[in-house]
């Protein structure tokens, strides 16, 4: 049997946001395939966060279309999109802060759940068994990011870098076949980031694509297998992270020139 | 602990009406019971998924009108001409209309009003309210307006081995209002303690990161608000066919006010928060109004209110809750330095 090329997983084609004058994004096309770690990356404004948004149907883009494994996302609500396996996380929260980390855990089985209103009220046998399989599905997950010990403690106690790891087991058990993570590593130690980074390999070797925004670039060049380079709302470069780290468009954009931009 | 405390409570609920001389103060308990309910339900809007409806009242009022009407009849003129004659039908088959007519216009003011949140969402239930009470004030031929519906009947219950009773003293009432704030009590504690209830705490929490792990916010919003006018209409049922007399008032503002103090006292988002909260604030104006003039009554009233959201502004419930888990960890603490102290000392 000939081996074949992965399927596309993401594919974005001629993608434009503009915020009345400004535009945040324009005529943006790439594509992720199937079990590929992708990083995004670029300065500030650059216009990561408002692709991740426009992926996940938190913004409708002006113009272009995204599709997620052949369907068209435009005009689909966030869960809706969720639903189809494509699943994000968020810089800032991206944990219920209030809750105990079990309980985060347990909200994002959410999609997990067959049990209907009917089952819950009348307290069927089924509703039980359900409940029984999310808990255990949550130690699961809690156990994959390393944070069992924390089940009972209210999310937002806990220190900075294990709230990003609960943000990635919140959105794992949200069962994605694709993972958008949105600065997974930003304000972590070198030793909590090494813990990310195997994480991040562990979940693609899981069947879980992954496109990643970061700052953080020996991280970035490490993990992924190929880099796309935003600046200004447009694509600069695209390639390996080793052609990519000796492109002289990616460096001047980080580094500037000393001439006016354009 | 932990196992007998309810049933303590279960007993003494259900014999009250037996050692309770004063007729007087069992009116008191049902027509608090009947607003408990009406706040629980409410509790499940502002305290599980965070929307606060100021025009709660409105789901009340209408399960009662609706329940009323369905029991007494009608026959009103719609336009063109059009007769719409309604024979009266047992007061039961009206609880159950009331319900639906209120969880149905419930579904209503979710899917509209859930489009707007925040301070529209209050205002668009406040207008809400208001609405149906000028309805119920001028449509007249229905609701006789400012004459109010009289003479609405009890219920009548066929129970098994007692054949057909029906309601007509307070005693038999007392343990209804029980049974169906019981029931309801159930059902709100099912839903929040299920998959359903962590959707709507994770949409109250924050609905963005919510909606990315798949939960689809207006679905549960408007489910819980379904829920909620459903409930809050079998109160209102209850209440029309106790006081057999209702009026456009039933509208008041003041009423969903009640409510809403009852839950923010008692402890929003915690099952036995309006409970509690409505026994307080249920009983209150009886117990001030033998210790004080009028004129002080409501500002003792106000003075207390503010007092409790001041002091514990989580509400009663869970600063108990907080005071014994405080205390079970001293006790605990005690326990084992004891235990260190003599060592291979058996207890």
């Amino acid at each position: 049997m000939p081996t074949r090329e992965p399927e596309v997983a993401l594919s974005i084609e001629h993608v434009k946001v503009r915020f009345g004058g400004l535009i945040a994004l324009s005529d943006v096309t790439f594509s992720v395939r199937d079990g590929e770690i992708v990083g995004l990356i670029g300065p500030n404004g650059a216009g990561k966060t408002t692709a991740f948004n426009v992926f996940t149907g938190f913004l409708a883009p002006t113009q272009g279309e995204v599709r997620y494994r052949g369907t068209l996302l435009n005009g689909l609500a966030p869960h809706e999109i969720a639903a189809l396996g494509l699943v994000r996380t968020f810089q800032r929260t991206s944990i219920f802060q209030n809750n105990s980390v079990f309980e985060n855990l347990l909200i994002g089985l959410h999609r997990r759940g067959p049990s209907t209103l009917w089952d819950t009220l009348l307290a069927l046998p089924r509703e039980k068994a359900a409940e029984q399989e999310f808990a255990d599905h949550a130690h699961e997950f809690l156990r994959f990011v390393g944070l069992e010990r924390r089940a009972g403690e209210i999310a937002g106690t806990l220190p900075y870098g294990e709230q990003r790891l609960l943000g990635i087991a919140l959105a794992l058990a949200a069962q994605p076949s694709m993972l958008l993570l949105d600065e997974p590593v930003s304000g972590m130690n070198a030793n909590e980031t090494m813990r990310v980074m195997k994480l991040v390999e562990t979940i693609r070797a899981s069947g879980v694509t992954i496109l990643l925004v970061e700052h953080d670039m020996p991280m970035v060049m490490q993990v992924s297998d190929r880099i796309i380079v935003l600046n200004y709302g447009r694509i600069i470069a695209e390639g390996p992270p080793a052609i990519i780290q000796s492109n002289p468009d990616v460096i001047r954009a980080y580094l500037g020139e000393g001439k006016k931009r354009a | 602990m932990k196992r007998v405390g309810p049933a303590v409570w279960v007993i003494v609920i259900l014999t009250i009406p037996l050692w309770l001389p004063d007729q007087y103060i069992l009116h008191i308990l049902i027509t608090t019971a009947i607003f408990i309910i009406a706040a629980m339900s409410l509790n499940l809007l502002l305290g599980y998924t965070g929307q606060l409806s100021l025009g709660h009242v409105a789901f009340f009022g209408i399960g009662a009108y609706a329940s009323a009407l369905t029991t007494l009849g009608f026959n009103v003129e719609l336009f063109g001409g059009l007769r719409v004659v309604h024979e009266p039908w047992p007061a039961v088959v009206g609880f159950f209309v009331g319900t639906i007519a209120a969880g149905m216009s419930g579904y209503l003011i979710g899917r509209l009003s859930f489009k707007v949140r925040g301070a529209y969402f209050v205002i668009v239930t406040i207008s809400f309210a208001e609405v149906t009470r000028l309805v119920a004030l001028n449509w007249v031929e229905l609701t006789q307006g400012p004459l109010a519906l009289t003479n609405i009947p009890p219920y009548t219950l066929g129970l098994p081995g007692l054949g057909q009773v029906t309601l007509w003293n307070k005693t038999a009432y007392y343990y209804l209002v029980v049974a169906v704030g019981l029931m309801a009590y159930v059902i709100i504690s099912r839903l929040v303690g299920s998959r359903i209830g962590r959707a709507m705490i994770a949409l109250k929490e924050n609905e963005t990161l919510a909606s990315s792990v798949g939960i689809d916010v207006t679905r549960y919003l408007v489910l819980a608000a379904v829920v909620s006018a459903a409930v809050a209409g079998s109160a209102g049922s209850l209440y029309a066919h106790y006081l057999k007399i209702i009026d456009p008032d039933i509208f008041l503002f003041i009423y969903t006010v009640t409510m809403v103090i009852m839950v923010i006292t008692g402890g929003k988002g915690t099952l036995a928060g309006p409970v509690v909260g409505g026994i307080i604030f249920g009983f209150l104006p009886v117990i001030l109004r033998d210790i004080a003039a009028p004129a002080v009554q409501w500002i003792l009233y106000g003075a207390l209110m503010i007092l409790i959201v001041f002091v514990l502004p989580q509400g009663i419930v869970p600063a108990l809750e907080r005071w014994l888990a405080y205390w079970t960890q001293r006790r605990d603490a005690r326990i084992l330095l004891a235990d260190n102290s003599k060592p291979g000392d058996g207890s």
